[in-house]
């Protein structure tokens, strides 16, 4: 009995001594898991946060535009002598012969230039019989190449592909590293000669060029030619930027300048200063000049062929307005341009006027409507005085698509009138290119 | 000897005041967003001068690229982009026409933040613009995850480090108190929005998936069909028809979309405006990093408790 009593009284105490132990050794247990499931999340977030670093690693070398290293190491293995250089191009030779296939296509990828196309359709009803255009015509197709060259420069390459041929439009490398802030182009460029000179077809808030363009600063495609320019901004008082450009060209644009010797070379200047009225208002005024030879002389014997200059004097003022809060819905941009063109030629010199002046309004997040007044004498004749108006209409379907019509009234010098309505479809493909201002 | 002695006094007095300039000078940082800016001067404290492109209530995709942003960039030492092609349609002819060469892609002054963060949303398969205005690289409105705003503040840390080497202890002590301050802001984040974890909600434009993914928030639908394009009546009536079949009841909305369409929406489905913050300086309380989250989730809480 004694026995079994004490057998009893030790099962109990055990059992006691067990329930005791039992949240104990639980809550050890529990304790430990705790700190394990710890130790693994801390793992896991050490190895997630290792792999969005990688992540983002990756996807900066396969952005990665500038062969750095490749550039340096060129251009110290550049050739010191004319037999080094030889044996170097003999190498490039040798290497040409192999051509590799695949390799390394995915990493040369990473480096091709951006690639943009901009098609511009035309159609017109109305009547002109001083400059008709078409009824239809698929005015042009502009091929953009962009790219950075080498950590001190980039390309830009506009080929325009219209029912003329094929016309390089602007190609030019910008030197972005130079010292004293200067930044550098050489190429075929658009001339900063006051504000529409600059601008591609696909910018303008029209579907064509004012009579200014047309009549005193060679059409369409401007003051486009090759060249080198130079630009600087500099710091004005009281907030305002002031930005100098010179440029020198070889002295070919249209029917405007003509070169016949080397030296006869034209020159561009530009002054701007632009100015932050408010947060949502800007101002933005231009001087220009530009100088080079004219045609004048081309039928004159060689002694005189550069006697003829043609000198144009600019002034550019563009008020834009746009609310940040609402910028994607409303905005307003006025601008007139002001040009004097000076033309030798024979029997008298001619001093021609001509100016244009409009307003553009942006109705809501699709919709622009737009206005402008159009004046303008013709440079080799400045007796002759063309003055127009248009109004225009502009809805985007996206931002990469845009549809347009335009009603143009003209009044021809030769006394004839012309009303048109003109129709613009614009669509841009591939790489996304940068809003002008 | 006495020449010699004052030659050396004058040399030493120049060579302390060239030191003494040096050392006040700091370091000149842009960014291209004000969150940007606000993390690079939580790390940057006073050694650093810092400036945004951008202000917090303006689209960041339509930024003008205005010549007097020109200035700025020519004496930046250090530009912090937000990438993914979000500013690409303003910011690199900026960049080519600020003739810095500090700052220009892949030099030591450029810094693509995106490099730091998670991203989400990166298109898989072929990319085309029928999709809208996408971006081919991930979705680039990533600050909105606190975490990853730590992540951009090391990156931005670490940076300033390496160009400021004297400077660098500084640096890394400043990005340790953000980082405490951000971790205990964030558990009080988190803990006030553990209730509304799984809410549906529908948002304008896709500026919000890593907000929502942080904050366990379910976004079921867009008001723009697509990115980029504006509200159309046939997907606002999808939208509408979705919202009530799933019960949604939060539409968030970026400060710098027309309300119209969101405020029709709300009516139709007894749902809730918000204008949803994604940037610091959005309203002029909001002045820190701190105090976005603090904003929105402040917003969203309300909304949420008066939208059962």
């Amino acid at each position: 009995m004694k026995i079994l009593v004490f057998a009893i009284s030790l099962f109990a105490s055990q059992c006691v001594w067990s329930q005791d132990q039992v949240p104990a050794s639980a809550a050890a247990l529990s304790t430990q898991a705790s700190a394990a499931q710890q130790s693994t999340d801390d793992k896991v977030k050490a190895l997630e946060e290792r792999v969005i670093a990688l992540e983002g690693q990756l996807r900066m070398l396969q952005s990665k535009q500038q062969p750095v290293e490749p550039v340096m190491n060129a251009a110290a293995a550049a050739p010191t002598t004319q037999a080094a250089a030889a044996e170097q191009a003999q190498t490039a030779v040798a290497n040409t012969q192999q051509p590799v296939y695949g390799g390394a296509t995915g990493q040369a990828k990473a480096l091709n230039p951006d690639i943009s196309l901009i098609g511009d359709f035309l159609g017109a009803v109305g009547h002109n019989t001083v400059r008709p255009v078409p009824t239809l015509e698929m005015h042009e197709a502009e091929l953009g190449l962009q790219a950075i060259i080498d950590p001190y420069a980039r390309a830009d390459v506009f080929i325009s592909f219209g029912e003329q041929g094929v016309n390089l439009e602007e190609g030019y490398l910008t030197f972005t590293s130079l010292p004293g802030g200067i930044v550098a182009r050489a190429g075929k460029m658009r001339a900063a000669f006051g504000k529409v000179n600059t601008l591609h077809n696909h910018v303008l808030p029209w579907t064509d060029r004012p009579l200014v363009t047309e009549n005193l600063v060679g059409g369409e495609d401007g003051i486009d030619d090759a060249g080198i320019s130079v630009m600087r901004a500099f710091q004005g008082p009281k907030g305002l930027y002031i930005e100098g450009t010179g440029q020198v060209f070889r002295g070919d644009s249209d029917e405007l300048f003509k070169s016949v010797r080397r030296e006869d070379v034209s020159t561009v200047g530009h002054l701007r200063a632009y100015k932050d009225i408010t947060e949502s208002t800007n101002l933005d005024i231009g001087g220009s000049y530009s100088r080079g030879h004219n045609d004048a002389g081309l039928l004159l014997p060689p002694q005189f062929q550069n006697d003829f200059v043609t000198n144009l004097y600019g002034v550019d003022a563009t008020l834009r307005w746009k609310p940040l809060r609402r910028a994607i819905y409303h905005s307003f941009v006025g601008r007139t341009e002001l040009i004097w063109s000076d033309r030798q030629q024979l029997p008298s010199a001619q001093h021609a006027f001509g100016m244009y002046a409009s307003g553009d309004y942006q109705l809501a997040r699709r919709w622009f409507v737009g206005a402008r007044y159009d004046h303008s004498e013709r440079s080799r004749e400045a007796s002759l005085v063309d003055k127009g108006g248009s109004l225009v209409l502009t809805y985007w379907p996206s931002e990469f698509a845009q549809l347009r019509a335009q009603y143009r009234f003209t009044n021809y010098a030769e006394g004839q009138n012309a009303n048109e309505l003109r129709l613009q479809l614009q669509f841009a493909m591939g790489a996304h290119g940068a809003h002008p201002f | 000897m006495l020449n010699r002695s004052k030659l050396f006094a004058v040399l030493l007095i120049c060579g302390s005041v060239l030191t003494s300039s040096a050392e006040a000078k700091k370091l000149n940082v842009i960014t291209a967003t004000t969150d940007l800016a606000a993390l690079a001067q939580e790390v940057g404290g006073d050694k650093i001068d810092v400036e945004s492109i951008a202000k917090g209530y303006q689209d960041p995709h339509f930024v003008e690229a205005k010549p007097s942003f020109l200035l700025k960039l020519r004496h930046a030492d250090l530009l912090v982009v937000v990438g993914l092609d979000l500013e690409i349609g303003w910011l690199p002819p900026l960049i080519t026409q600020s003739g810095n060469p500090k700052i220009q892609p892949a030099s030591s002054g450029y810094l693509d933040a995106s490099q730091f963060a998670e991203i989400l949303e990166k298109p898989e398969g072929p990319v085309s613009r029928a999709m809208g205005d996408v971006h081919p690289l991930g979705n680039p409105h990533y600050w909105l995850d606190p975490d990853n705003g730590r992540r951009i503040a090391k990156g931005i840390s670490n940076r300033l480090a390496e160009m400021d080497p004297s400077d660098a202890a500084y640096f890394q002590q400043r990005f340790q108190d953000f980082d405490k301050r951000l971790t205990a802001a964030e558990q009080n984040w988190d803990a006030q929005m553990k209730t509304y974890r799984g809410r549906k909600i529908v948002t304008y434009h896709k500026s919000w998936p890593n907000f929502a993914k942080h904050f366990g928030l379910d976004v079921v639908g867009y008001i723009e069909p697509r990115p980029g394009i504006p509200p159309t009546p046939g997907h606002t009536i999808d939208l509408i028809q979705q919202m009530k079949r799933d019960n949604v009841k939060v539409i968030m909305v970026e400060p710098y979309f027309d309300l119209k369409t969101p405020n029709n929406i709300a009516s139709a489905t007894g749902g809730r405006v918000l204008v949803m913050l994604p940037s610091v300086g959005g309203e002029k309380e909001v002045t820190d990093y701190f105090k976005l989250f603090d904003y929105d989730i402040a917003l969203l809480k309300k909304a949420f408790d008066e939208t059962k």
